[in-house]
């Protein structure tokens, strides 16, 4: 029988002391990684302001496309990026994402933290719960997407009529469908899916009432209140696909702008 | 059978108290209880901890094995690589009384501090009120809260910070739940979750949800709809003017 010490990590008081032999710190190390280089991707795009439409397309990152005088150091992903980050940073998910790997708060359960004082969000981070209000204009993004969409099956009916601004071709148009068409497709299937399983929306549908056979339509609003914790019980696996995906989205479109990807390549019939 | 090393904490306090190593013979389907009892029956018969089902049931073997909260009873020695040392701590969160045995009175106080069941009306001729399964179906997930108090220990507002006095923890959330979510109760408890519960301390890092024996789906099922229903009250302008307007809810 030995003895040995080590209140430290018994006790937990310091950043990263804990008693936990697995590899605690891989999740939130690859969650900076990722999440940081989507942020550094965005706003480098952002601030671009050049390849976001070519053909048919518009980049998720350019859409709503406002046409309205802009200085130039101002571009237009400025006037609508705020709204799926807003979404996204008030995401409960994605609260738990960054509170654990950005902020520590904690990095990983029974793991000692570098913060001696902690008003979780009851101060500073009251504005969270604002997550409802940046909800309602996911949804109306989500039918700005759609309209993305339909347009991305609209090509010029002769190959030499060019697009002038995103969404407009000098001629007629036909239907189409190109590489471009079926991400944007994916790409609306998957924010659809992630802003389905928002617990704000589960809230409003039918989470909120807890008598439903009381209430008008309430049976309704139950059966949608099931069906959108199917998604809810996969939001994070949809955070993280749609997050990557829009990413892609926007990457794919950038080529066919620039002309890296031709759309004669990209048009599939 | 294997000789497999622990390490248990013995002590009153945890800032005199101290880890001791053990060596245990131990076989095939053993989980970590089988090995302190065994500790207790061959080497230190003045071990406390405290036990009762050895079936996941009971919720009163709940300690800290290799620093993640467990019930030592569903914690299969298997789990570990054989020349693994096993350390076992008492709950974290809570003052230590001896060894392994904490003191979680703190969790009955604020049990009692909870707005009790309030029965609806009856609306039936025969003066009862009835309900459907399907809308009971939500509250009955919290039912299966064993109180082992896992999800308090892990709780880093509990565990690293000690807000005993200003936060009431997932297992109350979970319990205040039951209630505020039960198709026959009329009760608003939104003012006492956030004045009195704390729930604007909760950060939702889902860390109960991870520890929970019983896999109630905490965070997702029980805490975040309790924080939408204090948002609706006191952080949403729109449902204010609504409120003022109809002046319903």
């Amino acid at each position: 029988m030995a003895t040995s010490h080590c209140c430290k990590d018994i006790i937990e008081r310091s950043f990263g002391a804990t008693l936990r032999r697995d590899n605690w710190w891989v999740e939130p190390l690859t969650m900076v990684v990722v999440l940081l280089g989507f942020v550094i991707y965005s706003v480098w795009r952002a601030f671009e302001h050049a390849n976001y439409w070519g053909g048919p397309y518009l980049s998720p990152f350019y859409s709503p496309h406002f046409s309205v005088d802009l200085p130039r150091w101002c571009s237009p992903a400025f006037l609508i990026i705020w709204v799926p980050a807003g979404f996204r940073f008030t995401c409960y998910y994605f609260r738990k994402a960054y509170y654990r790997s950005f902020a520590s708060q904690p990095i990983a359960c029974g793991v000692g933290k570098p913060w001696k004082s902690y008003s979780g969000e009851s101060k500073l981070l009251l504005f969270q719960n604002l997550h409802r209000f940046f909800l309602y204009l996911a949804i109306a993004f989500i039918v700005v997407h759609i309209y993305d969409l339909v347009k991305a099956t609209r090509w010029p009916v002769s190959a030499a009529a060019a697009y002038t601004s995103p969404h407009h071709a000098a001629g007629p148009t036909e239907f189409g469908i190109g590489i471009g068409t079926i991400v944007i497709l994916i790409d609306v299937i998957l924010l659809t899916g992630y802003v389905s399983g928002c617990h704000a929306f589960r809230h409003l549908v039918g989470g909120c009432i807890d008598a439903p056979s009381r209430v008008f339509l309430g049976r309704l609003r139950h059966r949608i209140w099931r069906g959108v914790n199917v998604f809810n019980e996969h939001h994070n696996m949809w955070g993280w696909i749609s997050l990557a995906w829009v990413g892609f989205t926007d990457f794919y479109i950038r080529m066919v702008a620039s002309g890296t990807i031709s759309l004669e390549f990209d048009r599939l019939f | 059978m294997a000789l497999r090393k622990f390490r248990i904490f013995r002590g009153d306090s945890r800032e005199t108290g101290e880890l001791v190593e053990f060596e245990v013979e131990c076989g095939e389907g053993m989980v970590v209880l089988d090995a302190v009892h065994r500790i207790q029956a061959e080497q230190a018969p003045d071990l406390a901890c405290r036990w009762n089902c050895k079936a996941g049931k009971c919720g009163s073997c709940g300690a800290d094995v290799n620093g993640k909260p467990k019930l030592m009873c569903m914690t299969r020695l298997s789990d570990y690589p054989e020349d693994e040392v096993i350390t076992i701590t008492p709950m974290r969160a809570f003052p230590v009384i001896r060894d392994l045995a904490t003191d979680v009175s703190i969790n009955y106080e604020n049990n009692r501090r909870l707005p009790h069941f309030q029965p609806r009306p009856a609306d039936f001729e025969d003066g009862e009120f009835r309900m459907y399964q399907w809308e009971v179906e939500r509250p009955q997930e919290f039912r299966k809260c064993i109180e082992c108090f896992l999800c308090q220990n892990v709780c880093h507002v509990l565990r690293t910070h000690d807000k005993h006095q200003e936060f009431i923890g997932p297992a109350f959330f979970v319990r205040t739940a039951v209630y505020e979510m039960h198709p026959a109760d009329v009760g608003d408890r939104r003012e006492h979750l956030k004045e009195h519960g704390g729930i604007g301390l909760c950060n939702i890092t889902k860390c109960c949800t991870e520890v929970c024996p019983e896999k109630i789906k905490i965070t997702d099922n029980a805490i975040i709809p309790l924080k939408e229903r204090v948002a609706d009250k006191y952080y949403d302008p729109l449902r204010w003017l609504l409120r003022k307007l109809t002046g319903r809810g």
